[in-house]
């Protein structure tokens, strides 16, 4: 087991501190391991996931090498050769398990903002204090880019918040964790190969879910009401000024009709009638949002690209990725003999990024990973 | 999917060209044309008969001719609708597609489906009176009134995913390069 720094790497240094996890405490489990504290309901902090996973890793004596990156993976006889920042490696079977979020994506017209403006990633960004004063405009509505819009909002900064397609969620439902529904009803159960579209399905953005002691929900009418602007999605810059797109009501619209579907779904799986449904206020469009915003004029100082996270296959010398850069795999079994992937979104079911996700999906991985090299030994 | 809906949409033709074109990106490229000529004052015909796509030149089954005037309000003979209405015909026409479609596709049943649009339009920024108001339609507003069998939240649902997957909707809502030169 490869890891170029150390046990829970990501978790240390490629996340702003302020992040908890999404996940309930209860539900953030591995095989044989689970949370043992007082607070099941609440999130943990960055520092209390690197814990957990370096306490799974030494409670499950992983073979885990630190220190060492992989720098090229090429196809060799019957087996890959891989090398790394400690020497090379050969081996028969090979699993990528470097995630889906090795890389903020940021969109090419990132190029054209002038330069008298900050640019940050969630990777750059740490906190308010680090932001020069004024404005902000967040790119972006997924949980990343509400929760940055949310605390920058907070530290007294005029915030603008970019609104694309999103998932809004409610952070209790019924009195419960929207993620209990979750997986109670079996939604993040469904297999990958159940799912209607599943090219879609991978690419769906974060739900706007944040992890906070009070489990307060952060959607659009939060941030609304925090004083936070959204306009659409940003379409172009043009000359130093923003464009953006007039079509913010009809993704709003989608998120929320989006939504009732999805409660109506828990309702259906409860199945009683003794908890009155519950549903949310639409989210509230701005009488006018703003089409576009001078970027040289000084309103806006920093802009967050909340734009999403890619995989990093730099290191991958064999022919597995699809032309938008995606690795081609079926359940995880990538199109390469001996070759696996695990912990990409929906890689086997909806479950498979999240932490207690990965337990049937490694299982399933390693037995077909355990045929192909019983095979070989035939 | 429902075998037993009918709105005339031929669905499977679109998920399969959907698949097909997944995978050569090249025959995607259409080109839409549109010839314009100056009649008199105001008004012009616009004549439009080819376009390209699927790799090669493609023609539509009768040329059709648009005249573009305005009202008498702007002193002009009215020998046609004014240019900007034509963003209505098409925006209007766009999404009723796009209702149609989407709803074969989700097997929905549609008895009628009646639109009304309207474009918000201060006039001040085409005659050049206020450098601060627009040429363009400052809002536009589509109401459908739609008789389907399918529930509210349903046929809400079947407005907004034509709206996302307008091309006129997008062209409205997103700006959009455009080169204008003398031949």
């Amino acid at each position: 087991m490869l890891e170029r720094g150390e046990v829970a790497n990501s978790w240390r240094r490629e996340r702003w501190p302020s992040l908890r996890l999404l996940t309930p405490n209860w539900l953030s489990r591995l095989p044989g391991h689970h949370y043992d504290g007082p607070e099941p309901d609440g999130y943990m902090t960055m520092a209390e996931v690197t814990e957990f996973i370096e306490r799974f890793a030494k409670v499950s004596r992983a073979p885990v090498r630190t220190g060492t990156e992989v720098t090229r993976v090429r196809r060799i006889d019957d087996g890959y050769q891989v090398m790394t920042s400690n020497g090379e490696i050969r081996c028969r079977a090979l699993v990528i398990a470097s995630g889906a979020c090795n890389r903020p994506t940021v969109p090419e017209l990132a190029a054209a903002v002038p330069e008298s403006v900050e640019q940050l990633t969630p990777f750059s960004y740490r906190d308010p204090a680090q932001l020069a004063d004024g404005g902000v405009l967040v790119v972006g509505a997924s949980a990343t880019g509400v929760q940055l819009a949310a605390e920058l909002r907070r530290s007294g900064r005029p915030v603008t918040i970019s609104v694309g397609e999103q998932a809004r969620m409610p952070r209790t439902y019924r009195g419960r964790d929207v993620l209990w529904w979750m997986v109670a009803s079996g939604i993040w159960d469904q297999r990958y190969d159940e799912v209607d579209d599943l090219d879609r399905a991978r690419r769906l953005p974060s739900p706007q879910l944040v992890g906070t002691p009070e489990r307060t929900t952060l959607d659009l009418n939060v941030l609304t009401a925090m004083g936070v602007e959204p306009v659409g999605r940003l379409a172009a810059i043009r000359d130093g000024t923003a464009l953006f797109s007039g079509g913010l009501r009809n993704v709003f619209a989608l998120a929320d009709l989006k939504l009732a579907r999805l409660l109506t779904t828990f309702d259906e799986w409860a199945d009683d009638e003794a908890d009155a449904p519950e549903r949310f206020a639409p989210t509230q469009v701005p009488a006018s949002a703003r089409l576009q915003l001078d970027l040289r004029r000084g309103e806006i100082r920093t802009i967050i690209w909340a734009t999403g996270f890619r995989p990093d296959y730099g290191w991958l010398d064999v022919p597995v990725l699809d032309p938008k850069g995606r690795l081609r795999h079926d359940g995880g079994v990538v199109d390469s003999p001996g070759m696996y992937a695990l912990g990409l979104p929906v890689l086997r079911r909806r479950k498979s990024t999240f932490i207690h996700g990965i337990e049937d999906d490694a299982r399933d991985v390693t037995n077909h990973l355990a045929h192909h090299l019983d095979g070989m030994v035939e | 999917m429902s075998t037993t809906v009918v709105n005339g949409v031929n669905v499977q033709a679109l998920l399969d060209a959907r698949e097909v074109l997944k995978g050569a990106p090249e025959a995607a490229q259409f080109v839409w044309r549109a010839s314009s000529k100056w009649q008199k004052g105001v008004h012009s015909t616009t004549t439009i008969q080819n376009f390209f796509g699927l790799g090669e030149e493609q023609t539509h089954k009768s040329e059709s001719v648009f005249d573009a005037d305005h009202p008498a309000v702007f002193a002009a003979e009215d020998n046609g609708i004014t240019p900007i209405e034509y963003l209505l015909v098409g925006l209007a026409s766009c999404l009723t597609a796009g209702v149609a479609s989407v709803a074969q596709n989700r097997g929905i049943q549609l008895r009628s489906v009646e639109s009304t649009v309207e474009g918000n339009h201060d006039i001040r920024g085409i005659l050049g009176a206020d450098s601060d108001v627009r040429n363009g339609f400052n809002d536009v507003k589509v109401t459908f009134t739609i008789d389907a069998d399918a529930s509210k939240e349903d046929i809400e649902a079947l407005v907004a995913q034509s709206q996302k997957r307008s091309a006129v909707f997008d062209a409205l809502t997103n700006p959009t390069n455009v080169t204008v030169e003398v031949a």
